[in-house]
Parts: structure tokens; sequence; C-alpha cells
């Protein structure tokens, strides 16, 4: 009997084993990716993918400098990839296993080597602009039809936010966003390390964060959709999500989204392979497969972020591509910046600062 | 030697459970932050022999503690923690007394189902009853829904973000604690001592207060304790009820863990609430000896 046991969780054992080798686990954010594309690439692979959800990168991050996730992709922003490849985070790419490389597009890892040189790392998945997202009708009822919609003076003026406050305000919990755009505001540098040129944005945020509802990274999408709230801060796919969400309800809410014209923070999330990645091999069969023109479009079309993949861009909706919210022209284009990682001790700075504006103390 | 198995059972259990990780916890608060896997220097290296660990040992300090005393972040998350917890054990008591004292009151063939009642959210997740409280406490949510239909608000409350909700959390979260020590507390009151104060001229009320109170006392002090304890690290709750203003010291914790990425000063910050936890779970482990011998007399 005992031997019976033994053998048959043994056989157990073995079955799992084997089918972990043909497991593929990816962290990705939340809200980021047409699911049809999962099934797909498990149609297509008979690799069984295992897909996790976060919503901020300090989650992330913690896992990867933890060490032994057991992920094989996951998706960082630049800023923090810069930091966890310099921690040793994350294996050099093999780029004889990916040969729909040569689908991504040059204009885009000119500016992700910022973050990782040559692009040895990672891959571009998706890049957009934190903006300001707002309910059209709700907001011209609070500040009339002159209402700044394209100004970070929308939020960062106390006058206008106090009259906000009644429909509901919601900022990104991310100093890393909010800062910079502060910066930009007040015309400092956005990408400034220097703690004294930090705290100038402390009085600013001080003033309107009694105003915001909730400081969140990721509920804004479905609170913009149902007229919860009436503007936001956040990521621009995420607020053209709530715009189509609400149109699909038809619940007479129509949002908007504007990068800010004092500047907007240009982003990257890129796809890499932790160094302990449990299964390196599909890891690579999996960033292949979305370097595949057609998925990336698909994924694209479905999140309303544009890509890094040069050759999707015919297979893209006319509302993606032809959206200067998603794609943007020339002369927005000139408007993004970009920041760097902070330093430790800047970092404390930063966060403590935050904890400050957010709870007064 | 049997017994000396027996005794050594729990203690390994607390050794293997408790002490290990708190030593890892500790040695970690008195290392520095780098940007490598794990982010902390530190790290034994066992490979370069007696050097190597006299070198670990040389590295460690008190940096981090003499930190925490830098910035009033710290203590006043601590206060306010200790507040909350005080203030929700409380209500929870005022709550869940009533409850207790019904069930121990109630018929017999009653008290199993009574009791299934009270255990049976915890087969629910935690984390989907906090979020259903999300969704109830909400301004579109049923209470403010329910209140607005009823008359009794005009404009709806805002209960959810504030610390309202976090009370509320709590309250019902760490409920059942709070009833069950002081059920199994009333449930074995003799029901004579009640008639005999009363043969002696107490009125119920009287009585109440004077027996049914006293008489119960374990249970009420069992049961703040396991509800104040883990309140006070509470963090799935204020992060999720509770707005950007609700200080807690477990937020704080999350925050030097996940946005500072400082491991040490997370563990100093985690080493301290360990501090302050064990002075009422030392009084909790005397009481309960109390209990034990005054049961043995």
């Amino acid at each position: 009997m005992n031997f019976r046991l033994l053998s048959a969780a043994a056989t157990l054992a073995l079955v799992a084993g084997m089918a972990q080798a043909e497991e593929v686990r990816v962290y990705n954010w939340s809200d980021y990716i047409d699911e049809d594309l999962l099934t797909k690439f498990e149609e297509e692979t008979g690799i069984k993918l295992i897909y996790d959800v976060f919503d901020s990168n300090e989650v992330l991050e913690t896992k990867m400098l933890a060490g032994g996730s057991g992920y094989d992709v996951v998706v960082p922003s630049g800023t923090f990839l810069q930091r966890q490849i310099v921690a040793g985070a994350f294996q050099k790419l093999d780029m004889s296993k990916l040969p729909n490389h040569k689908n991504m597009w040059d204009a885009i890892e000119a500016r992700t080597a910022k973050y990782d040189p040559n692009n040895e790392h990672s891959i571009n998945y998706m890049w957009g602009t934190t903006g300001i997202g707002i309910n059209v009708g709700k907001v011209k009822e609070a500040l009339g039809d002159d209402a700044p919609v394209d100004s970070l003076a929308l939020v960062f003026d106390p006058a206008n936010m106090e009259k906000l406050a009644e429909c509901g305000v919601h900022f990104l919990d991310a100093p890393v966003e909010l800062i910079p755009a502060a910066l930009a505001y007040i015309g400092e540098d956005p990408d400034s390390q220097d703690p004294d040129v930090i705290a100038k944005v402390e009085p600013v945020l001080t003033a309107v964060a009694p105003y915001v509802q909730k400081f969140h990274s990721s509920e804004y999408i479905n609170a913009l959709a149902n007229g919860d709230i009436c503007v936001a801060i956040g990521w621009s796919g995420d607020i053209l999500q709530a715009r189509d969400r609400a149109a699909e309800a038809d619940n007479g809410v129509e949002i908007a989204y504007n990068a800010p014209s004092e500047g907007a923070l240009m982003w990257f999330d890129q796809m890499a392979i932790p160094v302990d990645a449990p299964n390196p091999e599909a890891a690579h069969k999996f960033l292949n497969f979305i370097m595949d023109a057609g998925n990336m479009a698909a994924a694209s079309n479905y999140v309303y972020y544009a890509n890094g993949n040069l050759a999707s861009q015919p297979m893209l909706e006319e509302d993606v591509i032809g959206d200067p919210a998603i794609y943007p022209n020339e002369e927005t284009l000139k408007n993004l910046y970009t920041t760097s990682p902070y330093s430790p001790k800047v970092q404390r700075v930063v966060t403590r600062l935050w904890t400050k504006i957010k709870s007064g103390t | 030697m049997r017994r000396f198995t027996l005794i050594a059972v729990p203690y390994f259990w607390l050794l293997v459970l408790f002490l290990v990780p708190f030593i890892i916890v500790f040695k970690i608060s008195l290392s520095d932050t780098a940007l490598a896997i794990p982010p902390y220097t530190p790290t034994l290296d066992l490979s370069s022999g007696w050097e190597g660990i006299r070198g670990f040992f040389a590295a460690l300090d008190w940096e981090n503690f003499t930190f925490l005393t830098t910035d009033d972040l710290y203590w006043k998350a601590y206060l306010s923690s200790l507040q909350i917890a005080a203030i929700s054990t409380l209500l929870t008591l005022l709550v869940g007394y009533p409850v207790a004292y019904g069930m121990a009151q109630s018929p017999d063939e009653w008290r199993p189902t009574l009791m299934m009642l009270v255990i049976l959210p915890f087969w629910t997740s935690f984390l989907i009853r906090v979020y259903s409280w999300m969704g109830i406490l909400s301004n579109e949510g049923f209470l403010n829904q329910f209140l607005l239909w009823t008359g009794l608000i005009s404009e709806p409350l805002q209960i959810l973000n504030t610390n309202k909700a976090v009370y509320i959390g709590i309250i019902y979260t760490y409920l059942p604690f709070m009833i069950l020590p002081i059920y199994s507390a009333l449930e074995k009151l003799d029901a004579s001592l009640l008639e005999a104060a009363e043969d002696l001229g107490c009125s119920r009320i009287t009585a109440f207060w004077l027996v049914t109170i006293p008489l119960s006392k374990q249970g009420i002090i069992a049961g703040c304790f396991l509800v104040f304890i883990p309140a006070l690290g509470e963090f799935v709750i204020p992060s999720l009820l509770g707005g950007s203003k609700t200080l807690m010291i477990g937020k704080v914790l999350w925050e030097e863990f996940f946005s500072n990425r400082d491991w040490p000063v997370a563990s100093a910050v985690a080493v301290i609430l360990l501090l302050i936890l064990i002075i009422p779970i030392v009084l909790f482990q005397r009481n309960e000896q109390k209990q034990r011998e005054a049961e043995g007399q």
C-alpha cells in the first residue's frame, strides 16, 4: 500500500515536472494585452502560458531584486529596466532565436537604448505618454467651456481642482510620473535629479492633494468609464480604453485624452527575460511571437497603445495609428520628454516627499 | 523522555516559524542597501571561511535604527497604528460581546448553527471579502444607494477611502476572533450564580455587571488581544479601504520595501513593530497562564 502510494506520488511529480518543462510564465501589466493572443500562443507552440498581471513597477522590481520570481518574461518600464540591468536581473537576449526582431522600429529602439544600451536585454512592447483623461461633459459642467483640458493647470491649479473635486479626480500613485509632471508645470527640468529642485513640487502637489479622491494606478480606467470620476492623470492607453468601455456601455460618458501642452512624459515598457528564468527557451519563443507584426498589431488595436514594431503599422486600425494621442505627430513628439532612474538617495527623498504629499505627514 | 519530546515540539515550531525568520529580518536591518540581487549588503559568504564571517559581522551596524529617529513619519505611523488598532478593538468588543452573549443565552440546539454562522465567512477568501466592502461602501455602492433610497441622506456619504472604512473593515474581519473566546467564557458560566445574585437582591442589570462581566473577563481579554495584535500591523485593509491620509505602519513598511527598495530600513521598521507587539503578546501569554492556573486549582 505504502509502496503504491509512493509510486503514485512519484508519477504525479514526474508528470508535474514534465508539465513544467512546457510552461512559460509571463508577468505583464494589467489590462495590457488582447487575451486571444494568449490562446493563440498556446495553440501555435503547444507551450502552456501562465499569465499574471501587476499594476506597479515597484512590485515587479521587488520581485526581480529578490530573485527567484519564477517568471520567464517580465515587462518593466525603461527607468526601472535600466536599474534592474545594473543589478544583474536580466539575461542578454539570444538574437538568433528572435527572427522577428527585424520588425522592430529603429526610431523607438534609438530611444530605448538610453535604458538598455544596444537593446541587448529587452524588446519594446508598448510605449505611450502620461497625460490627462477627462469626462468631457462633467469637466465642462464644472469649469465651463474654456476649461484648460490640454494643460497641466487643469490638475495642478488649486482653483480648478477645487471645482473638479466634486466630480472626482484620481492621480497615478507613482511619484516617478507625477513629480516630473509637476516639475514641467512649474517650468523646471522634468528629469531633474537635484533634491532641491524636486522639493519645489511639494507646495504645488500639496495644494491640490486634498482634492484628489484617490492615488491609484489602475482603478481609474473603470472609474472614468463608469462616470465615477471626471479627471484622471494616467497612462494614455488606459484612458483610451476607458473611452472605449464608456462608448461600449453607451452610458452617456464621453472620455478624452490629452498629452499636456507643457510637456508629457514618454515611457517605454520593455519585455525582458530574468536572469534566473526557469524556461528561457520558451521565453524567447514568446518574445518572438509578440514581435510578429500581426500579433503586435492585434495587441495595439486592443489596448490602444503604440508599439515599437514598425512592420505592424500597416495592420493597425485607423483609430489607433491615426490618433495623435497614440501615435503622436512630429509637433507633439517635440513636446515629449523622457526621464532617468533616481539614485537610491534621491529615490528616498522622492518617496518621502510623495508620502508627505499624500498623507500630510 | 516522552515528556521532553512533547515539550520540544512546540518549541521547535516556535524556533522554525518565529525565531529563524526574526533573525533573518534582524540581520537585514543591520545591513546597507545595494543595487544587486538581493538588494542589500553584506551577504554571508561562507566560501571565504572565517575571514568572510568576520568581514560580514564588521559590516553590520545600527545605522538604520538611528535613521528611524530622524524622521517623524515613523513614530507618527506607529502611534496612528496603535490608535487605529485600539479604537477598532474597542468597537469590535462592543459589537462582539452582545453577539457572544446572545449565542450563550440561546437554546442548546441552536448553538452549533450559530457557531457555524460566525465561522462561515472564513470560507470565503479574506481578500474577496475586503474587496466586496469596497462595493458596499463606495459612493455608488449598496449602502449609499440604500440610504439615498430611504431618504435618510440626500448626498452620498464618503466612507470608502477614509478611516471609517478601515474601522469597518477591521471590525468585520476580526469579529469572529472576538466572539469565540467570549462565547466560550460565557458558555461555561453557571446560571445558578445569576439566580443567587438575584436572590440576594441584585437587579438583572447589576447582576450582569457584577457576575457575568467579571466571569467573562478572560474571554474579553483574549478576544481583545486576538483583534489588537493583527490589527496593529494590518496592511491589506488600510490599503484597500483606507484613503491616502490613513497612516499605518504596514503601509510605511510597504513603501520602504517597494518604493525605496530599502530592505534594511524596511526590516528595521519591522523589528520595531515586533518589539511593540511583543508587549501585548507577553501580557496575553501571562493572562493565559493565570487562567490555566486558576482552572487547575
